[in-house]
């Protein structure tokens, strides 16, 4: 969790190989994801699943087959095999019968959860999310956060979820890391950190708008600005 | 002053070739690419119709109201040296020679080129290709090689569509109308055209317009910021450097292909 620019969609970045980075590494499942060849990277890869900020599904696509485009690419499967994974993967997000509508026809909260049913397609060991409550209604950040819990448990994956929504994400996650300006400033189970006096982790909880993420965006003082300063009427 | 005017000419320079080692590099990313399309013809098949067929109308159009008027002035012209029985001829060259190809070339960067930049563009900007990436498939290999192909194999067809209409649209205009010999009109043609030297060329010329116009146009999208204001930048830059590139292609094509 953390702020925006806090560097938490870099991490995932990071992890997926999108990002090389500037120093040091990430080692997922063994291997340090930088130094891969592209085909090792590809597979690698194809044990990941990862939720988009906005989905990030193709327009051009129905929902049935946005979920399929994973399967068809990396399998065998004869299609009345894949249609029936579809659509458990659709049900499982509740939008089976949505399946033949396409991203424009649906809302962004169903989108997001077709979204999900393509990162779960393939039945990936790891599965990464960015920011999936962003800009969802209240019901929808709900049932997206429980299908998020329950699927990972369902799936017996690994989950990293980003987000800076405390209320869903203490719901749900087993633990709970704070980044700013690029660092992990805390971490913990989420109860340990609902009563945290870490002077970031509180401002971040209690939705403060001054602490050590100042209001204002660093720089001159106003006074400066406004040539203010003793004897400056003389 | 000086030395800050060297060094934003150091920048330019360094920058253009740095923009041209990546153009040269991603041009042979889609060859060395589209391997696997051969087990997967339909992708190609597919992006066949998105860009041809749906170019096909303007293509015929332009071609017959091209032919129309180059009947026209070439019977205005040719009447004045008595020559007006070899117009068949004149069009059937200057079709198949320059107008074509050419022509064709500038619709297609206007009409498929545009939208396959906005259509890159716009699923850069919706994230959707790093989706793909992150699901271990190669964007170049699944979205750029087909449509690439594509293009390549569209412009010579519509190419040569462009120049039949653009014969019938003179034929109309010289035969039907004004009254040409029709028997002149289409025996001249017979005999002057070559074709391998006209056709064939033509066809190479299209084919090589097609390559350059195609891979600016997937590259400019792929290249682009995923911002608005940067989509449409790079839908303009294909249409102008595209049309640049045909221009100067067809100049230098035209040297090697008719100097005696």
């Amino acid at each position: 969790m953390g702020g925006s620019g806090s560097g938490k969609t870099t991490v995932l970045r990071l992890i997926g190989g999108q990002l090389r980075p500037s120093s040091g590494s990430v080692n997922i499942d063994g291997q340090i994801v930088h130094t891969l060849k592209t085909d090792q990277l590809y597979q690698l890869r194809r044990k990941m699943g990862m939720l988009f900020q906005h989905g990030a599904l193709f327009t051009d696509l129905t929902a049935f087959e946005n979920v399929a485009f994973p399967l068809r690419e990396h399998t065998d499967l004869n299609e009345e095999l894949i249609r029936t994974l579809v659509l458990m993967k659709l049900h499982a997000v509740g939008l089976r019968n949505a399946a033949q509508l396409k991203p424009a026809e649906i809302s962004g909260g169903m989108g997001r959860r077709v979204a999900l049913a393509r990162a779960i397609a393939l039945d990936p060991e790891l599965i990464m999310y960015d920011e999936p409550f962003a800009g969802l209604d209240p019901i929808s950040m709900g049932v997206t956060a429980n299908l998020i819990r329950n699927l990972n448990d369902a799936l017996g994956s690994t989950s990293i979820l980003v987000s800076h929504d405390v209320k869903e994400c203490f719901a749900i996650a087993d633990y709970v890391y704070f980044l700013s300006s690029g660092k992990i400033v805390a971490h913990g189970t989420p109860a340990e950190m609902a009563v945290s006096t870490h002077p970031y982790v509180k401002q971040f909880v209690n939705a403060e708008a001054d602490g050590p993420v100042p209001f204002h965006y660093p720089g001159k003082s106003l006074a400066d600005d406004l040539g203010l300063h003793a004897g400056a009427g003389r | 002053m000086i030395a800050r005017f060297l060094a934003a000419i150091g920048a330019w320079l360094r920058n253009s070739v740095q923009d041209l080692g990546f153009a040269v590099r991603s041009f042979f990313l889609i060859i060395a690419s589209s391997g696997g399309l051969w087990r997967r013809p339909r992708l190609v098949i597919e992006q066949l119709f998105f860009i041809g067929n749906r170019s096909l109308v303007i293509t015929a159009v332009s071609g017959l109201f091209v032919g129309m008027v180059l009947g026209l002035q070439g019977y205005y012209t040719l009447t004045t040296y008595g020559a007006e029985q070899s117009l068949g001829l004149l069009v059937a060259l200057s079709l198949t020679r320059e107008l074509g190809p050419v022509v064709t070339a500038l619709l297609f960067a206007g009409r498929a080129g545009t939208s396959l930049t906005a259509e890159i563009g716009l699923m850069k900007a919706g994230e959707q290709l790093s989706a793909m990436e992150m699901m271990a498939v190669n964007p170049i290999q699944r979205v750029l090689a087909p449509r690439f192909w594509a293009g390549v194999i569209a412009m010579p067809i519509l190419g040569a569509i462009f120049t039949a209409v653009g014969i019938i649209g003179s034929y109309l205009v010289g035969v039907i109308l004004i009254g040409v010999d029709e028997g002149s009109f289409w025996s001249q043609m017979q005999s002057g055209v070559d074709v391998w030297k006209e056709v064939g060329n033509g066809t190479i010329k299209s084919l090589v317009f097609g390559i350059a116009v195609t891979f600016i146009a997937l590259f400019q999208g792929y290249q682009a910021q995923p911002t608005p204001e940067d989509v449409s930048g790079a839908t303009t830059r294909t249409v102008v450097i595209s049309s640049l590139m045909v221009w100067w292609l067809d100049f230098m094509m035209t040297a090697l292909m008719f100097s005696k």
